[in-house]
């Protein structure tokens, strides 16, 4: 990390009627990283993000952009700051008076040189990209929550910005939706790499995209770190916030969450230690999502990927703990099982698999391929657990294909 | 020390009055003067003007007529029970004419928008604002003056002088129903009373209101729309009180000016 930040708040304080919404906060996003910002309800969060954005201008404290000032910029180098932004609002705050079509298109058509077939052309993509057919013409009025909240997405994606800010985009969708948004953030990032910041409440599924968590409570940044460090936090306000949110399930696939599945691998560990009874672990990763979400689109994707796991569940005994690694990886752990025993359950999965008439329904769309791999690791008694995740990560290779 | 204190508290209010209202003034001048410049940055709006001038202007015929024929009849019945005490009802074609060119079409086109345009500018503009529309065009890099309220000026400004100027011709024949169909004036005389009577000078003040009516109109009607975030009502009734202040202080306003611009006129 030795980049300097993109952009840096230092000491921003901000009142709005008698609540001192920010009160000395102390941030920094970097390029290229989905920082996630977490916190309560009221605690200034999306405050947060109008400061960064420049709808709010800080009562004290400075907001820098590449080390500059955003107070000192003059007005052409604030317009091409602005440019280079996009904002999801909480409430979509689209234009009621405008079409689907006319909405998206706005930022573009907007823009001095805007050439009417290519905004025509990028909106279509977009509209595609975010499964929205058929609502061209419709109003904001007619349309549900969730198709609002990816209008609202694809407006924002459309002009392909450098920094996007993201007031919970995934507020009120269900979970395939919810996670495909998720998806679509992260892959977009991947793509275009640009720069995102999300306010949401979706632990952990946040923690799943983004590489830096920053907690806001009382008007200051509580806690600012990797995913990893933050499940890892000591300080009680941020794990009772933490616990209190997540779910015991993955809401998308049914399975297990990260830190129910994290607290297992420990519990079969003291087993180990303790009376010298084995286990293994597999971590299964569906490799080309990105191509199914390309072809099909991100709900076909999270679609496909909670098929995968239903077969994952069907094949795996009660005693066996499956939960949610990553946003493409199960991880199952098998007590009592040696290594042989846990390649014959991959070995069992890929066959269901393969028989099942779900996949092949997916087997007609025209060039998708994608592939399952899997690695396995026995847990011997001198084992580390960070080693034995390391292996498992490391060793893994392809055991299940579709292709046409 | 408790009196001086009671002494004071009534002086302080009125200072603090005071400033609000001249901080507002002045906003309101900004407000108008930004809206007004922003017509001439390039490229220009015509579509978005279009359409205004559709909303503001062509919606409006048919109720400006209405008031208009209305008018125009009941100048005509009491102009011409007043005149005929005289003996002078061929003077009816140019009272009528002289109060509906000078007065009464600027006036009450105005009244008649307000009622029809201004109050919705009003509650639309109110409605994107405290949705987050206005907040959106920003993050956007688009000026939301530029685009929501200069198109709104410069429609204004086509078609209240339009909107005038049929309101004074529909007038002048409501007065010839009134008047001459059942009344029995000489429709000649109405008409040749008329037309000598009111003169270019007539005429251009007539306009001149109307163009100053237009920009009091929009710019209270598009302002009251546009801060109606900071008000100390929120959501819908901050839109409403929006609306309804938009309305009183527009006719208001619309009538206290033209006073002022009556005695600079004649």
């Amino acid at each position: 990390m030795t980049d300097p930040p993109l952009i840096q708040l230092q000491d921003v304080v901000k009142t709005l009627g008698v609540n001192r919404v920010l009160d000395g906060v102390n941030l920094s996003i970097h390029r290229g990283e989905i920082t996630a910002i977490i916190g309560k309800s009221g605690s200034g969060k999306s405050v947060l993000l109008k400061h960064i954005i420049g709808l709010l201008e800080p009562d004290g404290g400075s907001i820098l952009f590449e080390g500059r000032m955003r107070s000192a910029m003059g007005q052409p180098e604030k317009k091409a700051l602005r440019q280079k932004f996009s904002y999801v609002f909480q409430d979509t705050a689209l234009f009621d008076f405008l079409t689907v079509v006319e909405n998206v298109s706005l930022p573009l058509a907007e823009r001095k040189g805007a050439v009417p077939s290519e905004i025509q052309r990028r909106v279509r993509d977009k509209l595609s990209q975010l499964d929205l057919y058929d609502v061209d013409h419709k109003y904001p009025s007619q349309l549900s929550g969730g198709m609002k909240k990816r209008v609202a997405l694809a407006r924002a994606l459309v002009t392909e910005p450098e920094i996007v800010l993201f007031d919970e985009p995934t507020t009120g969708l269900d979970p395939i939706r919810k996670n495909a948004v998720h998806s679509m953030i992260s892959d977009y990032q991947r793509r275009f790499g640009f720069t995102g910041v999300v306010v949401s409440h979706e632990i952990p599924d946040i923690f799943f995209i983004a590489q830096r968590v920053a907690m806001i409570d009382e008007g200051r940044i509580r806690f600012e770190g990797t995913p990893e460090d933050i499940q890892r936090a000591s300080d009680r306000e941020v794990r009772n916030f933490i616990e209190g949110l997540e779910s015991p399930r993955d809401e998308l696939t049914g399975i297990a969450s990260q830190s129910i599945g994290q607290q297992h691998l420990r519990q079969e560990m003291s087993r180990l230690q303790r009376h010298q009874i084995s286990f293994s672990i597999v971590l299964m990763s569906m490799d080309n999502l990105e191509d199914i979400d390309r072809i099909a689109g991100h709900v076909a994707s999270q679609t496909v990927f909670k098929l995968f796991a239903d077969h994952v569940i069907q094949n795996s005994y009660v005693t066996d703990t499956c939960f949610r690694y990553a946003i493409n990886k199960i991880m199952v752990v098998l007590p009592d099982t040696d290594e042989a025993q846990a390649r014959s359950f991959c070995l069992k999965i890929s066959r269901t698999m393969r028989h099942s008439a779900l996949f092949d329904s997916f087997d007609t769309v025209r060039d998708v391929c994608f592939s399952v791999s899997a690695g396995v690791v026995q847990a011997r008694r001198d084992s580390v657990l960070e080693d034995l995740i390391a292996a498992v990560e490391e060793g893994q290779t392809i055991f299940y294909e579709c292709r046409k | 020390m408790l009196n001086l204190v009671t002494l004071k508290t009534p002086v302080a209010a009125l200072g603090r009055e005071v400033l609000v209202f001249t901080r507002n003034l002045g906003r309101l001048f900004l407000f108008f003067a930004r809206g007004f410049l922003l017509i001439f940055q390039p490229p220009f709006q015509f579509d978005k003007i279009r359409q205004q001038i559709f909303f503001i202007g062509m919606k409006s015929v048919f109720v400006i007529c209405l008031t208009a024929g209305f008018t125009g009849m009941v100048l005509g019945l009491q102009g011409y029970y007043a005149l005929v005490k005289y003996g002078s009802t061929a003077a009816l074609g140019s009272a009528v004419a002289l109060s509906l060119v000078r007065e009464m079409g600027p006036v009450l086109t105005a009244i008649m928008v307000i009622a029809r345009a201004g109050s919705a500018m009003a509650a639309e503009i109110g409605i994107m604002r405290i949705s987050e529309q206005i907040d959106a065009l920003k993050t956007m890099d688009i000026n939301p003056l530029r685009y929501l309220i200069s198109p709104r000026i410069a429609a204004a400004l086509v078609c209240f002088p339009l909107l005038t100027a049929i309101f004074d011709v529909v007038g002048l024949f409501g007065g010839y129903l009134s008047g001459s169909a059942l009344l029995g004036v000489n429709p000649a005389f109405y008409f040749s009373r008329a037309q000598s009577s009111v003169e270019t000078v007539d005429i251009i003040g007539g306009f001149i209101k109307s163009l100053v009516f237009a920009v009091v109109t929009v710019t209270i009607c598009c302002f009251q729309g546009y801060y109606t975030h900071t008000r100390a009502e929120f959501g819908a009734k901050g839109v409403s009180i929006s609306t309804t202040s938009a309305v009183v202080i527009s006719c208001v306003l619309v009538l206290v000016t033209d006073y002022v611009l009556t005695t600079f006129l004649l």
